[in-house]
Parts: structure tokens; C-alpha cells; sequence
């Protein structure tokens, strides 16, 4: 018979495997925003009139049950709380697995891991540094030359100028970042979630890269397009 | 062949410990790597000086007791060979050789080279085991058992629990090896009747031993000197999110 155990959720949340599902849980609706984000973004191609009225629309999803920006926020709460979840967990088992091995290695042999695999706790605190900058730039508009609230093209094309090649750099590190993050965590979500076989592995490797590659190259496609001049 | 042998020399649990350099002039190629250091051990007596103290049994490859950590790589260069089946021809003349213990916070280290696994132990106290009716044997043939999952089966129980997956882990994890036995139990009729409650059990005796969390480097099914393969830490992760977010743990 199957009973419940008063105790399931607290393992869920204390154990090591449990922290490792709740990353893959947070990191797959990070991943989706991130999709959306990324199609929104393609639409710069398609002209300033094309994607200011995108950007205006995201304030009217769920009218007129919901109120003007309310999915918007309601969308961030839920981000925001992921990621929270998500750093934490992170944080929590990378200080575990610091204490795991209190005396180092003397010799330590070249690591056989991917270098996306080595990279995921450095390589997150890049991607969460990023993200507080990329706020302050295009959604409150702080650190962005000129900054028109709902002036999406306006603001992308004042942001990536090829006199901004600093700002340009940075993104396109970042956007690196995230990947070699994905490349790695997708494999691992789907490890962490009891899904992955042998006879996936391949695919799966395949996929997490493909994945990965396609999501810098759509990212990257913007920034560069402004400051080679295709978007202006 | 000539080797310089630096060795990780500690006189107690509570003492520091460091590398001590050694030179040997006249190592066969056909010794065995613990053959090597038997014959530094017995110079060593010799000379009035403590011998190094190192784990090992069977030297077969089965008993999981040699435990040595070679030029960075547990159980040495060899892909899937233990310590005691490593023979000092992988080596070349006049190479310098680094010896380490495991390091791990749940492996404490005893002496020397030895460390103490009774981590290991209370992982499998916890869970690592089935009911067994008394009274006569039934039939072998009794029980039908599919054959992919007596394959997946056997090929986790060649884990001999020597610790190498968690001396090569970067979180010094022991999930490979909790894998090992929860895939090797959990996949057999035998084994169902604790399915849930074993994995739940002993991955909490896991993290509270002290060791790290996976985050699927892949480095302990490289080290592994049986192979156990990686997806058997996915087979864990399914059955602990089914006994717990699944609810099918029973107590």
C-alpha cells in the first residue's frame, strides 16, 4: 500500500539528491523564461514597430482578468523565487562539498569532467552578476545611455553602439556563460531527475550542445547585429 | 627501473602528515605497484624505520582494499584496475610517482596510506540489504527476473565499495557507490520489498557521514576500477524523488 510519509518533503528539501531535483525544478522555468526571452529578443529583426508593440503586449497578457503588468510581476515573483531556490541550493552544496574534502590533494590529476561541468558555481556567479547589470540596463533603464521606458529598439540599439564595444564584450561573455551553464545543466537536470539512461546519453549530450548553441547564437545575434550596423 | 617515490607519511589520526621522498634503484617492470612497496617496506624495516602503512587483501582486484591515490588518480593510470592489479611496467624508468591516501572528510586518515571506511559501513547498514525468508532455499529459478535488469543488476554489483568514486569526486561524494547498491538491490525481485525506504535511508546516511552532493562531473565512473556507470546515480535519483515527492516510501 502507499502511505503517506510526514517526512517526505523535509528529505526532499535536506538531502543532497533533493537539493540536486529542486536545481533541476528551478533551473528548467529559468530555462523556459529564458527561451521566451530569447524569441522576444529575434523580434528586434522585424523592426522598432515590431517589437515595442511585443514589448507593450507583455503588459496586457491576461487582460482583462488580469490588470496591466500584473502577469509581468507575477512572472517575476515566480523568476525571482526560482532563482532564490536555485542560488541557494547551489550554494548550500557547493559549502558541502567544500567541507567533503577538508585536506587537498598534493598531485591532483587533470580533470576528466567537461569544462562546462567545472564551471557551473563560477560560471553562475557570472550569469546572477550579469543579470542584476542587465536589469539596471534595459528594464529600469539606470545604466543605459538615454533610456525611453517602452522604446525597446530605441534603447537596444543606444546600448550595443559600437562605441559601447565594453558593454557588447560583457554581454556576449555572459551570454557564454549561461551556454556552457545550460550545456551542463540540462544533462545534470535530467540526471537530477532520475530521467537519464544509457541508451539517452548520446542524444541527450547532443541535445544539451545543440540547445546550448542555438540559445548564445540567438542571444548573440542581437548585440552583434546593432554594432556591425545590421540593426540601427 | 629507477622511481622516485614521494609518499604521504602521517604517524597518527591527529598528526599533520606530509610527502616523504623516496628512491628506488631496482624495481622490476613485473612487480605489482603493492609488490614495489613491500619491497620499499621491507628496506625500510631494515634500515630501522617505520614501514608504510597501506590497505590492501586479496590483491586479486575483488576485495576493494587497496586504496591508493596514484600521481592524482585513485588506483592509478589503468582504466578499470584496482591498485593491486597495477603493474609497475605502465610506469617508465626514472619517473617521480606521488602516493596519497584517499582524501575525504568521512575517510578519515588512520595511518600513512589507510584510512578509515566504516563510512561506507553505515551506508549499508542503512539499507543495503533485503528480507530473506528462513527455511529452505527456493529454486534459482523460482523467481523470474527480466534480463535487462539482471544485467543492470550485475554489472552495479561489481562495485567492491574501495571508496574511489568518492577520492576522485571534486565534492567528495559518495554517490556512486550508494548508486552501486541501490540500482544492484532496487532492480531484483528480492529487493523491492525495502525499495523505497532503502534508497531514502541510505542516501541520509550518506549525507550525514559528511560526504558531498553529485553534480554529474562524471569523474567517480572514470576512476572506478569496476565501471560502474554513471546512470546508476539516475536510477537513485528516480527511486528517492518516487519514495519521497512519489510518496512510495512506506515508513
Amino acid at each position: 500500500m502507499l502511505q503517506t510519509s510526514p517526512r517526505a518533503i523535509p528529505a526532499l528539501y535536506r538531502s543532497s539528491v533533493g537539493k540536486k531535483a529542486i536545481m533541476a525544478v528551478t533551473g528548467v522555468l529559468l530555462v523556459l523564461f529564458l527561451i521566451a526571452h530569447m524569441v522576444g529578443n529575434l523580434k528586434v529583426f522585424l523592426g522598432p514597430a515590431e517589437i515595442d508593440e511585443y514589448a507593450a503586449w507583455l503588459r496586457t497578457i491576461g487582460a482583462p482578468l488580469l490588470h496591466h503588468e500584473w502577469f509581468l510581476w507575477i512572472q517575476r515573483v515566480v523568476l525571482l523565487a526560482a532563482l532564490v531556490l536555485h542560488m541557494t541550493m547551489a550554494y548550500q552544496l557547493a559549502r558541502r562539498a567544500r567541507r567533503a574534502r577538508p585536506v587537498r590533494y598534493r598531485h591532483r590529476a587533470k580533470v576528466q569532467g567537461s569544462y562546462a561541468a567545472r564551471t557551473m558555481r563560477w560560471g553562475g556567479v557570472i550569469i546572477a552578476l550579469f543579470v542584476i547589470y542587465h536589469i539596471l540596463d534595459l528594464t529600469t533603464g539606470t545604466v543605459n545611455p538615454g533610456y525611453q521606458h517602452g522604446e525597446v529598439y530605441r534603447n537596444l540599439v543606444a546600448d550595443f553602439a559600437p562605441e559601447r564595444w565594453y558593454v557588447t564584450l560583457f554581454y556576449t561573455l555572459a551570454v557564454v556563460a549561461v551556454g556552457f551553464h545550460l550545456r551542463h545543466g540540462l544533462v545534470s537536470a535530467t540526471q537530477s531527475l532520475g530521467a537519464a539512461s544509457p541508451q539517452r546519453a548520446r542524444t541527450l549530450n547532443l541535445a544539451a550542445t545543440a540547445f546550448a548553441v542555438v540559445m548564445v547564437a540567438g542571444y548573440l545575434s542581437v548585440p552583434f547585429a546593432v554594432t556591425v550596423g545590421l540593426v540601427d | 627501473m629507477k622511481l622516485t617515490l614521494r609518499v604521504w607519511r602521517q604517524k597518527g589520526p591527529q598528526d599533520k602528515g606530509g610527502m616523504v621522498e623516496y628512491q628506488l634503484d631496482d624495481v622490476s617492470p613485473d612487480m605489482s605497484f603493492l609488490e614495489m612497496l613491500d619491497v620499499l617496506n621491507e628496506r625500510l624495516i631494515l634500515d630501522g624505520e617505520d614501514p608504510i602503512a597501506f590497505d590492501h587483501d586479496c590483491r586479486e582486484g575483488i576485495c576493494g582494499m587497496c586504496s591508493l591515490v596514484i600521481n592524482g588518480t585513485p588506483h592509478g593510470p589503468e582504466k578499470a584496475t584496482t591498485t593491486c592489479q597495477l603493474h609497475m611496467r605502465k610506469f617508465s624508468d626514472g619517473e617521480v610517482i606521488d602516493i596519497e591516501p584517499w582524501r575525504s572528510q568521512a575517510f578519515p586518515v588512520i595511518k600513512d596510506l589507510v584510512v578509515d571506511r566504516s563510512a561506507f559501513d553505515k551506508i549499508i547498514e542503512a539499507g543495503g540489504y533485503i528480507s530473506a525468508p528462513t527455511g529452505s532455499a527456493p529454486d534459482a529459478h523460482a523467481v523470474p527476473v527480466p534480463k535487462p535488469d539482471a544485467d543492470r543488476a550485475f554489472e552495479a554489483a561489481e562495485c567492491i565499495a574501495c571508496g574511489a568514486c568518492v577520492a576522485a569526486c571534486p565534492n567528495g561524494s559518495a554517490m556512486l557507490f550508494t548508486a552501486a547498491k541501490v540500482t544492484h538491490l532496487g532492480l531484483l525481485p528480492q529487493g523491492q520489498p525495502e525499495r523505497y525506504d532503502r534508497v531514502v535511508n541510505m542516501v541520509e546516511a550518506h549525507d550525514e557521514a559528511g560526504f558531498g552532493g553529485c553534480t554529474v562531473t562524471g569523474e567517480c565512473t572514470v576512476a572506478c576500477p569496476k565501471g560502474i556507470p554513471l546512470d546508476t546515480i539516475a536510477q537513485l535519483n528516480r527511486d528517492y524523488l518516487a519514495a519521497t515527492a512519489g510518496r512510495r516510501k512506506k515508513s
